[in-house]
């Protein structure tokens, strides 16, 4: 285990706004230098999910399962098994969903070391359309014992967030997107599982956001603010296990908000609503794909489709508190 | 690590032991598949007193060879060859699928020593035992993995995705064992979704394969030691069985799938089992194909 110190790579992804594929497909390749029992399975998206650069290196510790996600984490399992450290790799829909009993049967009930790391979550996937976009893989996997669940927020955190996961024996999902990100995390920031990032906490509302939310809530908290409105925002990558903590002292504020690029059924919200329901009495108000699938059109247009731009979480946010009669005079 | 001898007759006791200990703990628990464990009882002795190179007092020893059981169902079989094999105490049978139990309905590797992996939805097994077959290639050791599948476990697409892998990466190392039992929970596998040739299905895809009588010990070792000679593809062994063999009331009985015997029962499967306890043997020829 490395000092803190260490955890900040060469040449890293701070500031840089990348897809986090790209930086996982980086970061992999620069961990595959350090770790000869990384291993690598992909399922015919290796140039996708960029572990494309990890296999071209390490042609001996990458295995390209084909077409057959069952397969590969049945697989990953297997390679566990003999100490190596697998990172299985397909879209996050293809992962979560065909190989769902897999991972559960397979990696977690036998709480095997495997690494699902995911790509093309969300409907920032775009074009390709619903059968693609994945707004349901949090739920599926969040359900699942023993699992832990990270969404990185931008390409810095992705980079820590994969080399974190090396140093934790356990089964892991991490959700990544398509799309390029705006950088959100400051250049000091250190990545634990299971700890949320404060960027503000705010007296009338705080929004708790993960993925490509992160930047969106950011933005919406300004507006917010020049409204009169004190927003906080927080970046709760790690959904599971959930930081219980954080969010208790986030609840002080009138209205607590989630933002995720995914159902408001089963995921951040869900898990959000779960333990917060059962300790304090607080309106919150889910942002997310509002139970219905995705659609074909570019990441921009389809994240103002789905009402998940900043204007539009700031403009949601309002007429709630106007509802709940919680607005600050 | 026991003494792996090829002894016939001293396999062929052993054999009729572990169907004793099957059957006594099936009734303990009221509940369970019988006629799966039974079937597959030979091929289970031959492996862990014959073949397997595995240490029981130190079950995560980095160079044995690996049991994958993908017939999960057939724990009962598992839990007592490992028992007898020196894994854990005996007494610890009769505690099977009770609460508090690590002798779970289906074989759970976090709560057992000596389970590979847990398994018990079908299908997966495979792909499993192929990865650790990869990895042990990866590390660079000679152990060799073993999977046990059953027949009506064939209808699972993921089983044809893990032996196109295992071929694709010439696991070498993976020998899988098929116990053509040919029945399943619904009946007849031939009625239910008809499964053959499955030998011609494996030469397709890659396979060496093996067909012999699953009872008859001779051709089960004959197999075992045969697969670890070919090189360049996994091989399966075909086995052809009988379900619920040896114990003539369960035989070829589809009812006893997933039904544990009554202490009536029992008695009955007792005393034929130490009445010399010579298991009849059909005859039958070992056939061996290869892939390509």
């Amino acid at each position: 285990m490395g000092q803190a110190t260490d955890r900040v790579p060469v040449n890293s992804f701070c500031g840089i706004e990348a897809a986090t594929r790209d930086a996982y497909g980086e970061t992999l390749f620069k961990l595959g230098q350090e770790n000869p029992d990384i291993v690598v399975l992909d399922a015919d998206l290796s140039s996708s999910t960029k572990t494309s650069k990890f296999a071209k290196a390490f042609p001996e510790r990458f295995f390209n399962m084909g077409v057959s996600e069952q397969d590969l984490m049945a697989t990953a399992a297997g390679l566990s098994l003999t100490g190596k450290i697998p990172f299985a790799s397909t879209f996050a829909i293809f992962a979560t969903g065909r190989a769902w009993e897999q991972i559960r049967q397979g990696i977690a009930y036998s709480h095997l070391n495997v690494k699902i790391v995911a790509t093309h979550g969300g409907i920032t996937v775009g074009e390709d359309g619903a059968s693609h976009q994945a707004i349901e893989d949090i739920a599926l996997m969040r359900v699942i014992p023993e699992m832990t669940v990270i969404v990185p927020a931008d390409a810095y955190e992705t980079e820590l967030v994969i080399r974190e996961i090396v140093n934790f024996y356990g089964p892991v999902y991490v959700r990544l997107g398509r799309a390029k990100v705006k950088p959100v995390m400051p250049p000091d920031y250190q990545f634990r599982i299971g700890k949320g990032f404060v960027f503000r906490l705010g007296n009338d509302v705080n929004i708790i956001a993960c993925g490509v939310m992160v930047a969106e809530a950011l933005e919406a908290a300004d507006i917010l603010r020049k409204n009169g409105i004190d927003a906080g925002v927080i970046n709760m990558s790690t959904i599971k296990p959930l930081d219980e903590e954080l969010l208790l002292e986030s609840a002080k504020a009138r209205l607590i908000v989630t933002a995720e690029e995914h159902s408001v059924i089963g995921g951040l919200g869900g898990a959000v609503c779960e333990f917060l329901s059962s300790v304090i009495p607080r309106p919150i108000l889910r942002i997310g794909v509002k139970d219905r699938f995705g659609c074909s059109g570019s990441s921009k247009e389809l994240m103002k489709f789905f009402g998940l731009t900043s204007h539009q979480i700031a403009d949601e946010i309002i007429k709630k508190l106007e509802t709940l009669h919680l607005m600050v005079k | 690590m026991p003494v792996q001898k090829r002894d016939i007759e001293y396999l062929k006791n052993q054999a009729r032991l572990l169907r004793i200990e099957i059957l006594k703990m099936l009734t303990e628990a009221g509940s369970g598949h019988t006629g799966g464990s039974l079937s597959a009882a030979d091929i289970v002795t031959a492996l862990y007193f014959y073949k397997l190179r595995h240490k029981p007092e130190n079950p995560s020893w980095a160079e044995r060879d690996r049991f994958v059981l993908s017939k999960g169902h057939a724990a009962p079989l598992l839990y007592a060859v490992l028992a007898m094999s020196g894994y854990f105490d005996r007494s610890l049978l009769k505690t099977l699928r009770k609460l508090g139990s690590p002798l779970q309905g289906h074989p759970c590797s976090k709560m057992l020593p000596g389970v590979e992996i847990s398994t018990g939805s079908l299908g997966q097994g495979l792909s499993v035992a192929n990865g650790i077959a990869m990895g042990l290639k990866l590390q660079g050791l000679s152990s060799r993995v073993y999977c046990l599948l059953g027949d009506g476990e064939l209808q699972e697409g993921q089983v044809w995705e893990a032996a196109m892998s295992a071929a694709h990466y010439k696991s070498d190392n993976l020998c899988a064992i098929v116990d053509l039992n040919g029945l399943q929970i619904d009946g007849p596998i031939s009625s239910v979704k008809n499964i053959e040739p499955v030998d011609k299905k494996f030469q397709a895809f890659g396979w060496n394969t093996i067909e012999i009588n699953g009872h008859d010990m001779t051709q089960i070792v004959d197999a075992l030691d045969k697969a670890e000679e070919l090189k360049g593809a996994p091989t399966v062994i075909l086995a052809r069985t009988i379900k619920g063999k040896g114990v003539s009331i369960f035989e070829g009985k589809v009812k006893y799938h997933g039904v544990a015997p009554t202490p009536e029962e029992l008695e009955i499967a007792l005393k034929e089992l130490s009445s010399g306890g010579e298991v009849k043997v059909p005859g039958g020829e070992v056939t061996v194909g290869t892939g390509n």
